[in-house]
């Protein structure tokens, strides 16, 4: 060391579908200073989707003509291993479908900054528009997450947090209609992710601490050398666990997820319900058995009882919710607790790849199901906007049974119930667990599968077998977007449903290669 | 003289035989999935399907008959059905070939009469198409090369039957009767699959030829085991004792339906079926033949008594079929004499009681529905066809010299006889009583004075029905003496079944055969005397204990619902019972008690952001600690 500091070599060809989503969110910022605001809409829109579209495009490139990279990425701190690329994908579907439903007007505030209820609210909306600034809010999010889910570094993940959840929390508050209770869930959420990002900023401190490195690999090595046994670097790990937790929803850290994925705009809900779940899934993966796989045996069985927690209090608090995105939410929660299951499972030696990529599957298909179960939300709608309490449902069957009918299947889908893409997600997840001895936990996740479905079972009976509301609401006339999205979630849950393999494969071939350090 | 070995073929018509099969099943496919469009052609084209059938299988035939004896067991593969268990394949031999002459011949035949009896019908349609399927189903089950393949026919067959005796579902009668026969057929198709599960597990194959060939190395009791498995599945398809309940109730279905099925082919698997697996399960000596005569004798006496005492013409001919499969079954089990003479008389009964049946329908035509005998009477004059062909059918049936069925029951008569006297003498009386049964029905419907209903017209049927009974009572008066005459279907058979050292010699002057005739004239001068000569009553008289067991149908239900019908209900009800306070209960108390969980945890989530706050640093707390523990454990 002359004190010369060397250049970072930076990979740029792996992280190349990354850097266009980043790419395309300053792009985005670039129009909304620049660009008429009659013409921003028309030139976001295929900005934000040509750069999803294009960092799809890239991950296969990258896959198919180059392999999956043996080296860390960007001197360390970026690993774009086999799961990174296809969490990658994963993420980038689920945003372009959900951006897809972004699309959709009449979803986001005239003007956020304007206090509900007063003359310069009523002057906004009387002008028209929506804020398009959500366009490139949204590609950072979504930038966040992909780095989230592949950062081989605490301190980039941290980065990568902050990244992903700062655009959320804006976006949260943007709903056009009940604007307070969607400015309460932006507080809300902004307040405690500040929080929890203290918990893992704190954590990883106190690992840094013990292993003198934020590098993943680093405190894997570490810990094999040490061998644990330190007090600092149990509450260490605990507050990295309580930080990752709060984002997935995880019990006894869920009771944020109900306020928000209620009070945010429908189309930003199905981003947070599906992409930020698989980021923060990939993340989670990442710190547990990348670099506190070797304390395995003493963090194994807190997260059983966190898994177990989560999937009861789900399923059991889903029971009683009136509000159908409120029941999406706490039925997010219990399928976090299912994920979690895989987690635990995915040890290392033989099982390991069989659970990591019954993850990787389920993932996919609980987004795309989840944002398609969304996209029908947005679609009933009465005076006050989407007609988000369930008695508003009774009957809806009678009068929309093609509409009512693939939300009834999207909800046998979260139940999990055979020839829907729910079915094998599940069988993907509990049946390696099964086999690598987490026998207790798969029995109470289908224990919780019974209790869940008969909420989703509740819904499909009020929507079939009831007599419709007179002043029930109407079904929109879905846009474009919309429809699409509805569209590609069904035929994705009947196809991933009956014609799996392909994929199972695909996860299969990706999880064989594991994480690299 | 043994079966010969199979061989493998391609092309050919016999390369095709699979068209046989396919030909009907398209056509039940067209005709149920096209709907009302096909309504005003359905049934010629229920019709066209089965001559294609009836032709593949004559040209079949044809191509059998071109080669040599020991050339004729021919095996055409068709797919992989279950990879590594079952390949599907047919076995065109001399046996099968002769059941897919009958069953396309017969079926083609009975369709056309159909076209007119079923004329007025709405859901005229929807029967052809039935009647495609059953055809389809039951060449499949004679035409398969193994258990599996015969097993999906034969559950193809129940299913036809089943939806043809409901064909009519507006009447109860009818509806029951369906589930009846549906139910029955289960216990039977339960012993078959156990049977052939066991054939599986015993010589790892269901192929024919590879089981047949490997069986003698089994065990005693094994074989002992499948034999009476798959008797018991012969004795539900083919209304043996003591599944024979179902068949006098299936006669709800329409009459063309009871000459097909329930008399002429379906009923007649179960004969197929151990005449196939015969040489393997059932040898001569065997337990499980003993079994099959000692069944066929109680059935045949059975039937035969039920026929006696029926005034429900349809169901006097049911009884009449119970009885004759009777001595098919009592043939079946005597080995490679008795195969010839059970398939000889599954033949010519085919046609006679086909034959019957359709005249009886054509009566029914000419009166209104009307099944009751009892308001027959003098009908010769007004239904001259109809009347000369049932003759000749019942000719044929009570064993009148030099009809057919004079040749091939007492064929079965004669062999039973060498093989047990007991079981040929029952055989005989069998035989007796039959004549005065069918005397009965003879007399009762076209003799004697006339007892119609006030709004009946007889008139004799259309063309379409007319030639079809025609061509049946040809059959009825010459196939028999063809067959067993010569040697004809012994030779014919014997590369399939096996064949005795010695050619079969028929005589016609015989012990049995003069005491055979001599108790048939009895019991038809019997009838004479009491239904000919003798005034008929218009309401049956009570009669005597000896005639309501009879009418009863022996007792049967009785016994099927004090044995199984009552028990089942209680135990139907105690399940109820139990279901509702026990399971309900448990179920009902947990879902309150998730339910009430639900609504207190609610109650956390207060919306407060800072007691949110209050729950992470709680549950972060709780974490590190569980954390400390374990590590520091």
């Amino acid at each position: 060391m002359n004190g010369a500091i060397e250049a970072p070599t930076i990979e740029y060809g792996q992280l190349m579908p990354m850097l266009l989503v980043f790419g395309a969110a300053v792009v985005g910022v670039l129009i909304e200073a620049l660009a008429p605001r009659y013409l921003r809409k028309a030139i976001h829109v295929p900005v934000t989707l040509l750069s999803l579209a294009g960092a799809f495009a890239l991950i296969i490139l990258q896959a198919v003509r180059d392999g999956v990279p043996e080296q860390a990425s960007a001197m360390g701190a970026i690993a774009v291993d086999g799961p990174a690329l296809f969490i990658w994908g994963v993420i980038l579907v689920l945003a372009f479908i959900s951006m897809l439903l972004i699309n959709d007007d009449d979803q986001f505030v005239a003007q956020a900054a304007a206090v509900p209820g007063s003359p310069e609210e009523e002057d906004a909306v009387a002008q028209g528009g929506a804020h398009t600034e959500v366009y490139p809010l949204a590609l950072f999010a979504i930038g966040g997450m992909l780095l989230f889910s592949s950062a081989n570094d605490l301190l980039i993940m941290f980065v990568a947090l902050e990244v992903m959840s700062l655009p959320l929390y804006l976006l949260c508050g943007l709903a056009r209609r009940r604007r307070l209770l969607s400015q309460e869930a932006s507080v809300k959420y902004f307040l405690l992710g500040a929080f929890s990002s203290g918990f893992f900023l704190y954590g990883m401190a106190l690992v840094y601490g013990f292993a003198g490195t934020v590098d993943l690999g680093g405190i894997s090595s570490a810990l094999a050398s040490v061998g644990g046994q330190d007090s600092l670097l149990y509450i260490g790990v605990a507050l990295l666990g309580v930080g990752l937790f709060f984002k997935i929803g995880a019990a006894p850290f869920q009771a944020w997820k109900p306020d928000v994925y209620q009070g945010a705009p429908t189309p930003i809900t199905a981003l947070m319900a599906s992409g930020t779940l698989v980021a923060a899934f990939g993340a989670v993966l990442r710190v547990f058995w990348v670099a506190l796989g070797n304390l395995d045996w003493d963090w194994r069985p807190v997260m059983w009882a966190v898994a177990i927690l989560t999937m009861v209090v789900g399923a059991i608090l889903a029971i009683t919710q009136t509000d159908i995105k409120r029941m999406l939410a706490y039925s997010s929660i219990a399928h976090a607790g299912f994920l979690l299951i895989g987690v635990i499972a995915t040890g290392d030696a033989e099982q390991n790849s069989g659970s990591l990529s019954g993850i990787l599957f389920y993932l996919l298909t609980y987004g795309i199901t989840t944002v398609g179960a969304f996209a029908v939300v947005t679609m009933v709608r009465d005076a006050g906007g989407e007609a988000g309490h369930l008695s508003r449902w009774a009957g809806l069957g009678k009068r929309s049974p093609l509409l009512a009918g693939i939300f009834a299947f999207f909800l046998l889908a979260f139940a999990g119930i055979p020839l829907t893409s729910g079915f094998f997600g599940k069988y993907a997840v509990f049946a390696p667990a099964v086999s690598g001895g987490a026998l207790g936990l798969v029995v109470v996740g289908v224990i919780s599968s019974a209790v869940a479905a008969f909420f989703y079972v509740r819904v499909i009976v009020l929507m079939f077998f009831s007599e419709p509301a007179a002043d029930g609401p109407t079904v929109a006339l879905p846009s474009v977007g919309t429809a699409a999205v509805v569209t590609i979630a069904a035929a994705a849950t009947v196809v991933l449903g009956v014609f799996p393999q392909p994929v199972l494969d695909l996860a299969d071939q990706a999880a064989s290669a594991l994480f690299i350090r | 003289m043994e079966p010969v070995e199979i061989i493998q073929h391609s092309g050919g018509v016999i390369g095709v035989a699979w068209l046989m099969i396919a030909l009907p099943l398209l056509g039940a496919a067209i005709l149920l999935l096209g709907g009302r469009r096909t309504d005003r052609w359905g049934h010629l084209l229920g019709v066209v399907m089965s001559l294609a059938s009836f032709a593949v299988a004559v040209l079949a035939f044809v191509e059998l008959l071109g080669m040599s004896g020991d050339q004729r067991r021919r095996e055409i593969e068709l797919f992989q059905f279950i990879p590594g268990m079952v390949d599907m394949g047919l076995l065109i031999d001399p046996l099968s070939i002769a059941f897919a002459l009958l069953i396309t011949g017969v079926g083609s035949l009975i369709h056309i009469y159909s076209i007119g009896y079923m004329s007025h019908d709405p859901g005229r349609r929807r029967f052809f198409s039935y009647l495609n399927l059953f055809v389809a189903a039951m060449l499949l089950l004679v035409l398969a090369d193994n258990y599996v393949g015969l097993y999906i026919g034969w559950e193809g067959v129940g299913l036809a039957s089943y939806l043809l005796i409901g064909f009519w579902q507006h009447k109860p009668s009818a509806a029951t009767a369906a589930q009846k026969a549906f139910i029955v057929n289960r216990v039977g198709d339960f012993g078959l699959a156990i049977g052939v599960f066991l054939i599986w597990t015993t010589f790892g194959s269901v192929a024919y030829g590879p089981v047949f060939q490997v069986a003698g190395q089994a065990e005693q009791g094994v074989l002992t085991a499948i034999g009476l498995l798959l008797l018991l599945g012969a004795c539900g398809k083919s209304a043996q004792l003591p599944l024979q309940s179902w068949l006098l109730d299936a006669m709800e279905g329409p009459t063309p339906v009871s000459a097909l099925i329930h008399a002429a082919t379906m009923v007649t698997a179960g004969v197929y079926l151990v005449v196939r697996s015969g040489a393997a399960f059932f040898p001569v000596g065997s337990t499980a033949a003993l079994v099959v005569t000692v069944v066929g004798v109680a059935t045949l006496l059975a039937g035969a008594i039920i026929g006696t005492a029926k005034d429900d013409i349809k169901k006097g001919l049911a009884g009449s079929t119970m009885s004759q499969i009777g001595y098919m079954m009592l043939g079946a089990g005597l080995g490679p004499v008795g195969y010839v003479f059970a398939i000889g008389h599954l033949i010519t009964h085919g046609f006679f009681k086909a034959n019957l049946f359709l005249g009886a329908g054509s009566i029914m035509h000419a009166m209104n529905d009307e099944v009751d005998m009892r308001k027959y009477g003098g009908l010769r004059k007004l239904l001259p066809v109809t009347f000369v062909t049932f003759f000749i059918g019942y000719l044929a049936i009570i064993g009148f010299p030099l009809l057919s069925g004079y040749f091939t029951k007492d064929g079965i008569i004669e062999t039973a006889m060498h093989h047990s006297p007991v079981l040929g003498w029952l055989a005989v009386l069998g035989a007796g009583i039959t004549g005065f049964y069918m005397s009965r029905m003879v007399f009762m419907t076209f003799f004697g004075q006339k007892r119609w209903a006030e709004d009946a017209h007889p008139h004799e049927s259309p063309a379409v029905m007319t030639v079809p009974l025609i061509i049946l009572s040809i059959g009825s008066i010459f196939l028999g003496g063809y067959l067993v005459l010569g040697n004809t279907l012994a030779n014919w058979l014997a590369p399939a079944v096996g064949g005795p050292e010695e050619p079969i010699e028929f005589h016609f002057v015989t012990t049995p055969g003069i005491a055979t005739l001599v108790l048939v004239a009895i019991g038809a001068a019997f009838a004479w005397m009491k239904y000919g000569r003798a005034e008929v009553p218009v309401v049956a008289p009570r009669g005597s204990f000896v005639t309501t067991f009879a009418r009863r149908d022996l007792y049967g239900d009785a016994i099927n619902e004090s044995l199984l019908m009552r028990p089942g209900q209680w135990l139907t009800r105690l399940a109820v019972f139990f279901d509702n306070r026990g399971v309900d209960g448990v179920v009902n108390g947990i879902a309150a008690g998730i339910g009430g969980t639900s609504g207190r945890l609610r109650r956390i989530q207060t919306g407060f952001a800072r007691s949110y706050a209050l729950s992470i640093l709680f549950g972060a707390a709780v974490v590190a600690g569980a954390l400390l523990l374990v590590g520091n454990i």
